[in-house]
């Protein structure tokens, strides 16, 4: 029992001394390993140091099914910014982190996940970039993927069914397909109206935006916030459901200052021109996109709408988003047919 | 790569699972020839593209992009693109599978297509989207529904290409409700638009899959609009269109109408033998409105209401200079609204003017 004390107060010591790398957050390179971040005591069971605070999004950006861990690290006496609509202003030296897993299987989380990728999000002096690690099949270390790399990986889902996907590590480009906002790479998810929801933290259960003001890593966010609704919560409003799912899913790059903001397809949560929300708007450059269709969306014909056809079709010349999903999104499909099903025209 | 690298892939055979990407500015990737350095995508799993580059001053050379599952070669947001002795090719013919466009640069600026090749693209072999200041000259684009359309886009030369068997050879387009409208000064010459007569493959829905199979040149929409010295022949429905956008739109911000268009000095050979009634209003209405004789320039005269009455400002009528024996035809439509038995008009002199010619694009070092 002494011993054990003895343990216990030498690894308390060493967790103390224990600091995230920030040298390494603003380094020109990015280091080979995941662990030399030091952002997780222990980097297998992804256990986070104590200033790398754990958060959720309301709504989030399908990956295959994938479940991802997200932490955000704001450098010691300094504060990321609120922004109006958008993604607090972090200061240099922050860091975004997201980690993409399987469970091994969903009805029974005690035997273990299946870690992919971390992907990192780095407030460097420059700007923001990103760039992914990949685990290794020993889930002991990530190792960074310039290049992106392909994991074959199969999980049992709720229903005991073996699921399989060939899941692509996007490349250092791909990140910025969809991390783009005038050019410049950019965090999408930590809008203060995205993660304005409750979140049980080791200490207790606290809405994140008071936990943020709390631990002192923004210096503000207003009372009044208007958040998107969980998409999943079918005691909401169907059309509210609906834009939260097309907002994060679709709205990054589709919106004025997103890279498809060539289509003239704005999905993004402030827009509220029809023709720009896809009702009767014919394509532009789309291609077999279309799939022999003629608008983006007709209202009460969910089969006649190229939204919905390029959200459940596989094939990568036609699906949508254009990277990161390898599989239909079977719930939100059923979710948005029944929106154009029922919208008027 | 980092800046100011030169890649060289040596002639070989690659295959790829995913789509390729290039985000560092200043760099040269280069082939060593079209038909030597191959990369072939037919077995592609990921990415909307063969190719894609959102970096500045990038040359991409003498090499092949092969059965890409979308576009085969994407540019989004450059400022400076070189695309030289380059192949993008559907090796299965022309397919309503094929990705959409061989070239496609979009919301770019000094933009080079030079010396390229664009076969069996199931919208345009080359394409570009609402860019500025674009050359294509010197390339062949051949057995796509378009073969060469400029759209959305402001000052860009198309010079001494051919474009034959597609559905339509060269497009001048402007369409509604995008960033970037209203295309203008637009020079089409020397260029052969030749036996286009391969039926449109396009999905439908998209703006090409109602252009007929048989035209040589189509301008839609745009203005200061300069079109000469080419050769169209063969085009089994018109040599040279001239319309406006006909579809609804409640864009405030877009004009469907062509504008200081002028046309001169172009050699025509045969068309209208075999007008494509099947596909899109165009051929058909000009069909039936010409009782068959079908014209080698067609303008359909739609004009903003206060013009039909007022007329035309002077300095945005249509100009032609050509020669007495081609052929010209366009409605006249106060005359077609008031059911006039023949509310057309043929007579080319009403157009004669003075060509005011465009300056010619300059793309900095190039």
């Amino acid at each position: 029992m002494k011993n054990t004390v003895q343990i216990l107060i030498v690894l308390m010591l060493c967790m103390r001394s224990f600091a995230v790398n920030d040298n390494l957050i603003m380094a020109e390179t990015f280091p080979k390993k995941l662990s030399d971040f030091a952002f997780f005591y222990d980097n297998s069971a992804q256990v986070p140091h104590e200033d790398v605070i754990p958060y959720e999004l309301i709504s989030t950006l399908f990956s295959d099914y994938s479940y991802k861990q997200r932490w955000v690290y704001v450098p010691n006496n300094k504060k990321a910014k609120y922004k109006e609509s958008w993604v607090f202003d972090f200061p240099i030296g922050s860091a975004l982190i997201k980690t993409f897993y399987y469970p091994v299987d969903e009805r029974n989380p005690e035997l273990g996940k299946n870690l992919l990728e971390t992907r990192l999000l780095l407030r460097k002096e420059s700007g923001w970039e990103a760039v992914s690690y990949a685990w290794n099949d020993e889930q002991t270390e990530a190792f960074k993927k310039v290049a992106g790399k392909t994991i074959n990986v199969s999980w049992i889902d709720f229903m005991g069914e073996e699921k399989e996907v060939r899941y692509r590590v996007p490349n250092v480009n791909q990140c910025k397909e969809c991390h783009a906002a005038n050019d410049k790479t950019t965090p999408i998810g930590p809008k203060a109206r995205n993660i304005n929801k409750e979140f049980t933290y080791k200490d207790g259960e606290f809405n994140q935006l008071a936990y943020w003001m709390d631990r002192q890593i923004i210096d503000n966010y207003p009372l009044d916030l208007v958040s998107p609704v969980d998409w999943t919560d079918e005691s909401q409003n169907m059309n509210d459901r609906v834009r939260s799912y097309l907002d994060v899913n679709c709205g990054h790059c589709h919106s004025p200052t997103g890279n498809a903001n060539s289509t003239g397809l704005y999905l993004h949560l402030n827009e509220t021109r029809d023709t720009h929300l896809g009702v009767y708007k014919k394509p532009v450059a789309t291609g077999r996109g279309s799939g022999g269709l003629k608008y983006s969306i007709v209202p009460g014909k969910p089969d006649e709408s190229i939204l919905l056809h390029r959200m459940i079709s596989m094939d990568p010349g036609v699906m949508m988003p254009e990277s990161g999903r390898a599989l239909t999104h079977e719930e939100a499909v059923e979710m948005v047919r029944e929106w154009i099903l029922l919208m008027e025209n | 790569m980092n800046e100011g690298d030169t890649l060289v892939i040596e002639s070989g055979y690659y295959e790829f699972e995913d789509g390729l990407s290039l985000d560092v500015s200043n760099v040269t990737i280069k082939g060593e020839g079209m038909e030597k350095t191959i990369l072939d995508f037919k077995n592609q799993q990921s990415g909307a593209q063969g190719f894609l580059v959102t970096s500045d001053k990038v040359t991409l050379r003498d090499f092949a992009i092969l059965d890409a599952k979308g576009d085969a070669l994407k540019v989004i947001g450059s400022n400076g693109i070189n695309m030289i002795n380059l192949r993008t090719e559907w090796t299965g013919g022309p397919k309503s599978t094929n990705g959409a466009y061989g070239f496609y640069p979009v919301e770019s600026e000094d933009v080079l297509i030079d010396g390229c090749v664009a076969i069996g693209a199931s919208d345009a072999g080359i394409y570009v989207g609402q860019s500025k200041n674009i050359i294509v000259r010197n390339s062949i684009a051949q057995y796509n529904v378009a073969g060469i359309e400029i759209e959305n886009s402001y000052y860009a030369d198309v010079y001494n290409n051919l474009a034959s068997h597609n559905t339509a050879g060269i497009l001048v387009f402007d369409l509604p409700d995008l960033p970037q409208q209203g295309g203008h000064h637009i020079r089409v010459f020397d260029n052969k638009s030749i036996d286009n007569d391969t039926d449109n493959f396009a999905p439908e829905g998209n703006i090409v899959g109602e252009v007929p199979r048989g035209t040589g040149i189509i301008v839609m929409a745009n203005s200061d609009v300069e079109i000469f010295d080419n050769l169209m022949s063969g085009n089994g429905t018109v040599n040279l269109s001239i319309v406006s956008y006909s579809d609804e739109t409640d864009d405030p911000n877009y004009y469907p109408h062509p504008k200081r268009i002028q046309v001169h000095s172009n050699t025509y050979g045969p068309s209208g033998f075999d007008p494509d009634l099947e596909t899109g209003d165009l051929a058909k209405a000009l069909y039936e409105i010409s009782n068959g004789n079908m014209p080698d320039i067609f303008w359909d005269g739609v004009v903003p209401i206060s013009q039909m009455v007022f007329g035309q400002p002077e300095d945005e009528k249509l100009i032609m200079e050509e020669e007495n024996k081609v052929s010209f035809l366009t409605i006249s439509p106060i005359k077609y609204m008031l059911g006039f038995t023949n509310p057309t008009r043929t007579d080319k002199k009403e157009f004669k003017g003075v060509i005011n010619p465009l300056e010619p694009i300059v793309i900095d070092g190039i």
